[in-house]
């Protein structure tokens, strides 16, 4: 890889940000760390889901299901509701194979199905998985029902505990803080994954099954196991996703894993520009931010303009968003930063 | 391997003689070992669709290092045949013996994997992948890096990987596209996506290579283009079989053609043979040729 010196520098100053940001964030209170926190952790999700979407071409609208096995499995690991409290960096590997086994059970049957057939059967596994999670509280308490799991440990790495707050020097870190880090790291993990599996025979394969399924198996590609290992790495990364997520919220229920989220992830994908990594993580920002953003000003700006609340701004927020939607469809049908797979190889050629 | 080539280049063996070398095995991976054997023997296939006897004991035999030709008038079964043969449907009755073994026809991808590639009528391609990525496909099914692999990109994956490159480039360049090589499949000319599914195919690494009505909306020039590519691709020791509309050039390419009618095999030799039998006169040349 040669890489310029502008694009050194730029790199250089894109991570000094993302350094910085939390602490920038957290002049503005500690809120805005979580939404960033939660903003990464869609980027996460958005980036798994976008392997399943974006490269395999199967449109997935139960994403939120791998999501929620990873946030049971670190919710009952690590909480006093079994009296389990397993590192997280236990729970976090399994919480990742039990969403995946969860990939290849939802994959499986689902192998022949394409396109609206495949979107309904896997919209219908998503409320599967969630209304086990809300009835599963008897004859065992396996989930607490609609309750949900209190009292989530938080991540704990020796001395370092990622709830209270440490000062080093004039710098205060929040546990929202640590958590942002952790989810910084992750993240380049999981971008880098991502970029390498695109580049790879199975990404090819993935791409080839999306672009057309029946040259793709008549040219030696066993569909069913490539498409079988899309939903399963899609998921792992829904799970581990869920993990942290259960982690920084220290509290998990149903509520949490509904049809909408999977909605939003999928409008992640779409809107950012399905298959590309960098227009993925785009969307995802974009679609956590501005709600939040129109969260803080529009209420303020209301009462400054009218002396009185007219919309709320949780209307509001759906109204943006539908009409992002609606915009980007219209003149970007490609989402927002498209795939360019062939800049990639050109780029590659220059190497 | 992406300076300008010699559009289809007249002597395709030279043109692969010059690439080979940079291939890990220096030859052409499908050199046949024995020409004359029989490659492909297809019997009794029958094929139903509904009411509709789209194949009725078909039999056939297709022999290393020839050019096999599959003719007959529209509807005569010939796609049909040719998608039992590469696994896309499954066969009613009858067998194939595919290098002395029965072939296994559950899935496309073992078949490809038997050494049968294919290309379309209707050209697939991965239109959204650059013509180097679609060849790179096709060597899928020769290669074996996994998810664990190219995540931690270990040095064979990565040696791996650059092998596939190498011998896709190559085989761009063999079927003379070399220079559209950066270039998304779709935006290729119709001639040169006929060229890229071959190539693609090639990647496969096949003993016989099926090429269904690959002249098809091709004018004069690129269908002498595309004759003296599958001459050469013979040349190098694969076996064709060819599916065509194109009389004179199934005629003028082909060592021995069959001919379908309503789904049964009317007569098998060579071209000069079955120009002149009067029941293929009837069935497909006599309005034409009377």
């Amino acid at each position: 890889m040669s890489t310029t010196t502008r694009e050194r520098i730029g790199l250089l100053l894109v991570a000094l940000a993302l350094i910085a940001l939390p602490f920038v964030l957290a002049m503005a209170g500690t809120a805005w760390v979580r939404i960033a926190n939660f903003a990464v952790l869609f980027v996460l999700l958005s980036l798994g889901l976008n392997i399943v979407v974006g490269f395999a071409g199967l449109l997935d609208l139960g994403y939120v299901a791998f999501y929620a096995v990873g946030a049971y499995a670190y919710a009952l690991l690590a909480s006093p509701h079994f009296g389990l409290h397993l590192p997280f960096w236990v729970i976090l590997p399994i919480g990742a194979s039990l969403a995946c086994l969860a990939g290849v059970i939802l994959g499986a049957p689902t192998l022949r199905l394409r396109g609206d057939y495949l979107a309904i059967v896997t919209l219908g596994f998503g409320e599967i998985v969630r209304i086990f999670m809300n009835n599963l509280s008897s004859p065992v308490n396996l989930t607490n029902g609609p309750k949900g799991i209190n009292r989530i440990d938080p991540f704990q790495i020796g001395p370092l505990n990622f709830s209270a707050s440490d000062t080093i020097g004039a710098l205060v870190f929040s546990g929202p803080i640590k958590y942002y880090y952790f989810l910084l790291l992750v993240l380049l993990a999981v971008i880098l994954v991502n970029r390498r599996l695109q580049d790879s025979r199975i990404g090819r394969a993935w791409v080839a099954i999306r672009e057309d399924e029946i040259a793709a198996k008549s040219n030696g590609i066993n569909t069913r196991n490539i498409k079988l290992l899309a939903f399963a790495m899609g998921a792992s990364f829904g799970g581990i996703a869920g993990g942290m997520f259960a982690a920084i919220q220290g509290f998990v229920s149903p509520e949490s894993f509904v049809l909408n989220e999977s909605i939003m992830v999928l409008a992640m994908v779409v809107l950012g520009g399905m298959g590309n990594i960098w227009g993925v993580i785009a969307g995802a920002m974009l679609l956590s931010f501005v709600p939040e953003l129109l969260r803080y000003t529009v209420e303020p700006a209301q009462r400054a303009l009218f002396g009185k609340l007219l919309v709320d701004p949780e209307v509001l927020r759906m109204l943006v968003f539908g009409l992002a939607l609606v915009l980007t469809m219209r003149f970007r049908p490609a989402g927002l930063w498209p795939e360019t797979r062939h800049r990639r190889e050109l780029d590659e050629n220059r190497a | 391997m992406t300076g300008a080539s010699p559009r289809a280049s007249p002597s395709p063996v030279a043109g692969l003689a010059q690439t080979a070398g940079h291939g890990a095995s220096g030859h052409p991976p499908w050199a046949s070992p024995a020409p004359g054997e029989v490659l492909l023997e297809a019997r009794n296939i029958g094929k139903r669709f509904g009411g509709v006897q789209a194949l009725k004991d078909v039999s056939l035999t297709i022999r290393h290092g020839e050019i096999y030709g599959l003719i007959g008038p529209n509807g005569a079964g010939k796609t049909t045949l040719f998608n039992v043969f590469t696994g896309l449907y499954p066969r009613d009755g009858g067998m194939v013996l595919f290098c002395g073994a029965p072939l296994n026809m559950a899935s496309p991808h073992m078949v490809s994997a038997a050494g049968i590639a294919r290309t379309f009528q209707n050209i697939r391609l991965f239109g959204n992948m650059t013509a180097r990525e679609n060849v790179m496909v096709g060597r899928h099914v020769r290669t074996h890096a996994g998810v664990i692999k190219a995540m931690l990109r270990t040095p064979g994956e990565r040696a791996e990987e650059a092998a596939i490159r190498r011998r896709a480039d190559e085989l761009l360049h063999y079927v003379g596209i070399a220079d559209r090589a950066d270039d998304l499949a779709r935006h290729l000319s119709y001639g040169d996506q006929r060229r890229l599914e071959i190539a693609r195919a090639l990647a496969t690494e096949p003993k016989l290579l099926a090429l269904d009505e690959p002249a098809a909306g091709m004018n004069a020039t690129e269908t002498a283009a595309l004759r003296g590519l599958i001459e050469g691709v013979r040349n190098d020791g694969l076996t064709v079989l060819l599916i065509e509309h194109d009389v004179k050039l199934v005629m003028g390419l082909c060592d021995r053609v069959a001919v379908l009618d309503y789904g049964e095999k009317i007569a098998e030799d060579v071209p000069d043979v079955v120009r002149a039998d009067p029941k293929v006169i009837e069935a497909y040349l006599g309005a034409g040729t009377g």
